[in-house]
């Protein structure tokens, strides 16, 4: 008998699940059963831990050109059509997702996909961050700490994929679940208000509204989240792969 | 003689003093909407800042999302609405935190980012689906 027979048998289910062990093949009920009570919200007086990681799976084919449910979404929901800069230019305004078009040269063909922050594993932003504003939570969402934050942008331009942005000028219709201010540096949060409680990015809820599904969102640790369910049964990709910075936003169809 | 002198001076600068300390208008500081705050005032008014500092981090770093020192709790009950029934913001001296805090002549840098007054929105539209 080998040791992950022994730890299917001999251990106690108490024990196993003390231990967190979440490996083998043997025990797949029982650690399904106890990884789905954490896929549930927490409860709002306790941390977040590392046996979550969040994530999403963005499935190109089904992402329809000219359509910005996502991108509304997220500015609605974080305030950022409130109103606010005035005096920015376009290209200065926040944006926490863009529609990107990418084209292959060679066969013409254009695949589009909103791009966010990537939540990154290993985060450049967090390794350039001089105050430790930029930083990465133990459920693996990226984020600034504003509070901190002294928007020097060197985070903006660590980012590979332009994921960040600054606020020039002095805001007045932020909404309280969701805090913006001038001098800063913000980006996606991957909802993290509505994730805290229970709930899904506003993104991806507006994708699945508009009928085209293309975002699926989960903890990527637990195998029968949707996401990583669907992980599992086609290949996916990341941006910029090579950078190997394993972002928790992943790619189907480029 | 001398000190009847003393003692005249001493009781004229004390009345003084009085009368002048008088004339200072208080803080009018509104009351909150609940019956009482999440502590005993003098508490809250000696340590609010620490209490809220304490959450800020946790709700930041570790997602801790108790309302018991939440920022958006406290101006949610502590929201005074002016004649039109419209929530006065933090540039309003009636505003619950700045009733006092112009008084005390302390800035404050909160609602910089932080909405001060309540969003209408409210957070069980967030439920959304389960991930």
């Amino acid at each position: 008998m080998n040791n992950q027979d022994s730890s299917s048998d001999g251990i106690s289910r108490r024990k196993f699940l003390a231990a967190g062990v979440v490996t083998t093949a043997g025990v797949s009920i029982a650690s399904g059963v106890s990884l789905l009570s954490i896929a549930q919200a927490k409860p709002a007086d306790q941390s977040v831990t590392d046996k979550q990681r969040w994530g999403m799976l963005i499935d190109t084919n089904k992402c329809a050109k000219g359509c910005t449910s996502c991108v509304d979404a997220c500015n609605h929901e974080n305030g950022l059509d409130r109103g606010d800069e005035q005096h920015s230019r376009p290209d200065q305004k926040a944006h926490w997702i863009r529609k990107v078009e990418l084209k292959d040269k060679a066969t013409d063909h254009t695949v589009s996909l909103p791009l966010m922050c990537q939540h990154c594993e290993n985060p450049p932003c967090v390794d350039v961050c001089p105050t430790g504003a930029s930083f990465k939570r133990k459920d693996g969402i990226v984020l600034v700490d504003k509070h901190i934050c002294i928007g020097c942008r060197y985070c903006m331009m660590a980012c590979p994929y332009k994921a960040r942005s600054f606020i020039h000028e002095e805001l007045n219709n932020q909404l309280d679940y969701a805090p913006r201010g001038k001098g800063t540096v913000e980006s996606c949060t991957l909802c993290v208000h509505r994730v805290d409680t229970g709930g899904t990015p506003a993104c991806v809820e507006a994708c699945n509204t508009a009928g085209h599904k293309a975002m699926y969102f989960g903890d990527l640790k637990d195998s029968n989240s949707d996401v990583s369910k669907q992980l599992k049964i086609h290949s996916s990709t990341a941006i910029r792969a090579d950078l190997n910075l394993n972002p928790g936003v992943r790619y189907r169809g480029i | 003689m001398k000190y009847l002198r003393f003692i005249l001076v001493l009781l004229t600068v004390l009345l003084t003093g009085n009368t002048v300390l008088a004339e200072v208008p208080g803080p009018v500081i509104p009351k909150g909407n609940a019956d009482k705050c999440v502590l005993p005032t003098q508490e809250m008014r000696l340590h609010h800042m620490e209490k809220i500092l304490h959450q800020r981090d946790n709700t930041m770093h570790k997602g801790i999302r108790t309302t018991k020192f939440s920022f958006k709790k406290c101006i949610t009950c502590h929201v005074v609405k002016d004649d039109s029934g419209k929530a006065v913001t933090h540039k309003d001296k009636r505003h619950f935190c700045n009733s006092c805090h112009s008084f005390a002549s302390v800035k404050i840098d909160c609602f910089d980012c932080h909405a001060s007054t309540p969003t209408s929105k409210s957070t069980k539209s967030n439920a959304g689906g389960k991930p």
